[in-house]
């Protein structure tokens, strides 16, 4: 069994490597989800401007004051307005964001399960 | 003298699509077969446009500063690689490959597509020939490569010196390739739909542009990922960048179209599918071309911005949107619905199944790139939308998606029951306990990533066991399943096993945390041909004792004057060691990045995989039920 | 008909999405954040340039009618452009400017002072870009017209001619 003796090893390997891992860092979870004013392509996580360094040090500095991640993206949002989170979030500007690939989804399904089981009950 | 040569080329190139268009018609009713006059002055045409291609190459060679697009892009201390690759490294110089790529492609097709009918043919070239003069008037009116520069400067400005990289050198050919394929399909959609000649024999014939066209998109993405990697210096392949996402629709357009014609090669169901999956890849090119190049979105790839050629494009394009939409409207007739049944257990449904979930992806690309666009317009708010969102879309659906991609192939055409219910059960027990057994000390959500895992295993499992087993063998299906499976998961463990490191070090100085220690040995100067290197030495070793010498680098450039950042990067086939160093101004330290990210380098493997199942699946002739 | 009325439809959605894009090109794809008129000032504790003591924001911002906070560093070029303005705006008697040291190096700002005079009546740190951002802004330079601890004015970049004389009528 080839497969099996793969698995094993697949296992033993991936086993190996959970072992030396730390908890994610937050910090740059959050930056990631930030988007630099200065070049604006970019998040302030691979951002080197001034501008992203110091948003990066303010981040680190309000999870030490205790903040949450959802507390710092709003300190921000309302500093810089909506344009500045990576994540949209769900509101009346992006309802049709969210809604509209859903809908497509629903509405494909629909066409298929029309082609599919409504042709079967004919026969 | 070059460029002079170049824009007459230009010029003779567009009177000649005139005279194509003039034979091509006289010729359509008149004879039965295709006349030889057309195909010669398709080639002509493309001969042009090659001597324009190569004006433009030698007066980057030879740096013919009076040539303004050389003066913009170029400089004397350039390589001489650079400088060539330079000739496509900018709006003009892309857009003239863009159109020797068009007239190659139609060239070809000519060539390629003997046993076709003439009027088929005829009307391809027509179509592909209204595609070529757009872009023709386009480069003549609103980017002209040749444009002269009075007085004539002594020294270019330079190009960018993160484009000066080998794989970002041959990206855009090779991406090209892939998205002006697609305009093949487009005018061959067309024109089949104009003469009526949808058929089992068209479907084989237009599966293999189609094959070709994913196979260098395919190829052209993973450069442009691998490039970014490299060379932006964060340590990330994708980014869900709209330049990113303008690339990736026309992919997964392109691969449901190729699930939809072998079905239509089998059984010719889907038809009015298949044309309007055909106008919608080369629509999304197109659309993508626009997004970019009019600087309407903002990225991390600017390109040259000006209204005029958005404008130009965006007229361009709709144009063709409304030509096809009516040529559809008009001369389509629409397969008769009664006769063909689809069966739940069939090959037919799981094919629409994988229609559904990649017309959604799609769907989310599209919606998430250009909802800022519409929003602004309409409530004049602005707003990101970036990779949250995208991953919280798709991610989840990728699990079922897996799970039918493992399954459906094993379906045969019209009815079938699955077999093997046994294994298909086993498998997906085993992969449920390797994936609790990984997550199971992770801090992260345990329930949706170890369901993701699963799912991912899953596909592996069961695609590795077909390539054992006779009764399945079509071999490129398999070989593109089993790759993006281990695309899936070489990703989503890379996500969740990296870790980094960000810190500040001055030299000799030494970084330790429980499980690691940098050093920071020493700095060394070096000049190169056209920058100034500064490489710093760092000793990393790790908690097992494993010492390993990394050696990032600042490249001060002189033409242009950019610092930019060359990581050090230790690959194995376990995990990538990535650092970078950064200079922090005012500062004696230099701020470090060092990253471990595990499975790298199968993110590259299994997509070249996938690219070798498209090149598979070129070559064989036949496919097996 | 079910066609026709598809067809129809199509065709408007694609209209609109002409349009859209039309109208977006004109649009700057650049983000600027929107000056939101009237916000409270942040409070902050921070260090004073000369005697590098600590002072907190609700004793900086104390006693005036005006204040007008700008973010300036010496290795910033569009801060000597706007310099002249800054001085002549100090000789006005009811309006205090509060200048904040943004990521400076403390001798390159004493010297910058020197050579082209110090139109601050109070300066802090802001070594780490920190404080900044607790304002909103994201560069240099940055300035804050101020009354009643709120603000209401805020201009991105260098001062000139015509914000100097809106500065002007809006402290009269």
């Amino acid at each position: 069994m080839n497969i099996l003796k793969f698995l094993v090893s697949v296992t033993f390997l991936i086993y190996c490597f959970s072992s030396d891992l730390k908890a994610k860092n937050l910090e740059i979870e959050i930056t990631k989800n930030l988007r630099c004013l200065i070049c604006q392509g970019q998040s302030v996580y691979d951002s080197d401007s001034e501008f992203a360094n110091s948003v990066k040090i303010l981040v680190e500095k309000k999870l030490n004051e205790g903040l949450d991640e959802k507390q710092i993206y709003a300190y921000l949002k309302n500093k810089y307005g909506d344009w500045i989170l990576y994540d949209p979030g769900f509101s009346k500007n992006t309802y049709f964001l969210w809604l509209l690939p859903i809908l497509m989804f629903v509405f494909g399904g629909a066409i298929i399960l029309k082609k599919v089981i409504l042709k079967k009950k004919k026969l | 003298m070059s460029s002079l040569i170049g824009y007459y080329s230009l010029i003779f190139g567009v009177g000649v699509s005139i005279l194509v268009i003039f034979f091509s018609i006289k010729n359509f009713n008149d004879t039965q077969k295709l006349d030889t006059k057309v195909i010669s002055l398709v080639f002509l045409q493309l001969l042009f446009v090659i001597i324009s291609f190569s004006g433009l190459i030698l007066s980057f060679v030879n740096s013919d500063f009076s040539n303004e697009t050389v003066f913009n892009h170029s400089h004397t201390t350039k390589p001489l690689f650079y400088k060539i690759s330079g000739t496509w490294g900018n709006h003009e110089g892309s857009l003239l490959l863009w159109l020797l790529v068009l007239t190659l492609f139609i060239f070809v097709f000519l060539l390629r597509s003997k046993n076709q009918p003439k009027q088929y043919k005829i009307l391809t070239l027509l179509f592909q020939q209204i595609i070529i003069i757009g872009f023709f008037i386009f480069l003549i009116q609103t980017s002209n490569p040749f444009n002269h520069v009075f007085p004539v400067p002594k020294e270019g400005l330079g190009l960018n010196p993160i484009l000066q990289d080998p794989a970002l050198a041959i990206h855009p050919p090779i991406l090209y390739l892939g998205y002006v394929g697609t305009s093949i399909i487009f005018s061959s959609a067309l024109a089949a739909v104009c003469s009526n000649n949808i058929t089992k024999m068209w479907a084989s014939h237009i599966k293999k542009w189609v094959l070709v066209s994913w196979i260098f998109l395919t190829l052209g993405i993973l450069l442009g990922s691998i490039w970014a990697y490299y060379e932006l210096g964060w340590g990330g392949f994708w980014f869900w960048d709209p330049v990113e996402n303008v690339s990736l629709m026309p992919w997964f357009a392109l691969t449901t179209l190729l699930h939809c014609v072998l079905v239509l090669e089998k059984k010719l169901i889907l038809t009015s599918w298949v044309v309007v999956l055909s106008i919608a890849t080369f629509t999304l090119s197109m659309c993508g071309t626009f997004l970019v190049r009019s600087g309407i979105l903002n990225s991390v790839h600017t390109f040259a911005n000006d209204p005029e050629r958005g404008l130009y494009i965006l007229i361009f394009l709709f144009i063709l949107i409304f030509l096809s939409f009516f040529i559809f409207l008009i001369f389509h007739k629409s397969e008769n619905n009664n006769s063909k049944t689809f069966y739940l257990l069939s090959k037919e449904t799981s094919i629409l199944v994988n229609n559904w979930f990649m017309m959604y992806f799609l769907s989310v690309v599209l919606i998430g790139t250009i909802y800022p666009i519409f929003l602004e317009v309409i409530s004049s708010k602005k707003i990101s939308v970036g990779p949250p969102f995208f991953n919280k879309l798709i991610l989840p659906f990728l699990i079922p998606f897996m799970l039918a991609m493992a399954i459906g192939p094993k379906l045969k055409w019209i009815k079938s029951d699955i077999e093997d219910k046994i294994y298909l059960i086993l498998f997906f027990v085993i992969s449920l306990i390797l994936s609790v057994l990984i997550i199971r000390n992770l801090d992260i959500n345990f329930l949706y990533n170890t369901i993701l895992i699963t799912a991912a295993f899953y596909l592996f499992f069961i695609t590795l066991r077909d390539f054992f087993h006779r009764k399945y063998r079509n071999l490129s299906q398999i070989t593109a399943h089993f790759s993006f499976s281990i695309l899936i998961l070489s990703i989503l463990f890379n996500n969740i096993f990296s870790s980094e490191v960000i810190t500040n070090l001055k030299i000799n100085e030494t970084y330790q945390a429980q499980n690691l220690k940098i050093n920071f040995e020493s700095i060394e100067q070096e000049n190169k041909q056209n920058f100034k290197a500064i490489r710093g030495k760092f000793i990393v070793e790790d908690q097992s004792g494993l010492i390993e010498v990394m050696q990032p680098e600042l490249r001060i450039y002189n033409q242009p004057n950019i610092v930019t950042s060359e990581a050090d990067i230790k690959t194995n086939i376990f995990t990538d060691k990535f650092m970078t160093m950064n200079y922090v101004q005012n500062q004696d330290y230099f701020n470090i990045r060092y990253q471990v990210k595990p499975f790298m380098i199968w993110i590259w493997i299994s997509t070249i995989l996938l690219c070798l199942s498209g090149c598979l699946s070129l070559i064989r002739k036949k496919y097996e039920n | 008909m079910k066609t026709k009325i598809f067809s129809l439809f199509l065709i408007f959605t694609f209209s609109i999405i002409f349009f859209v894009f039309y109208k977006g090109l004109q649009n700057t794809n650049i983000y600027t954040p929107e000056t939101k008129s009237e916000i409270k000032i942040p409070n902050f504790e921070t260090k004073e340039f000369f005697s590098k003591d600590k002072i907190n924001s609700d004793q900086i911002f104390i006693g005036s009618d005006y204040y007008l906070l700008n973010i300036w560093a010496s290795w910033c070029v569009p801060c000597k452009e706007e310099h002249k303005y800054l001085m002549d705006l100090s000789k006005k008697e009811n309006i205090k400017i509060i200048g904040q040291n943004y990521k400076d190096n403390f001798d390159n700002a004493k010297n910058f002072l020197i050579n082209l005079d110090n139109p601050y009546d109070l300066i802090f740190f802001d070594n780490d870009g920190t404080i900044a951002i607790e304002w909103g802004a994201y560069g240099v330079p940055e300035t804050f017209l101020i009354k009643n601890n709120l603000i209401i004015k805020k201009i991105i970049g260098p001062l000139n001619e015509k914000l100097l004389s809106e500065i002007k009528e809006l402290t009269q």
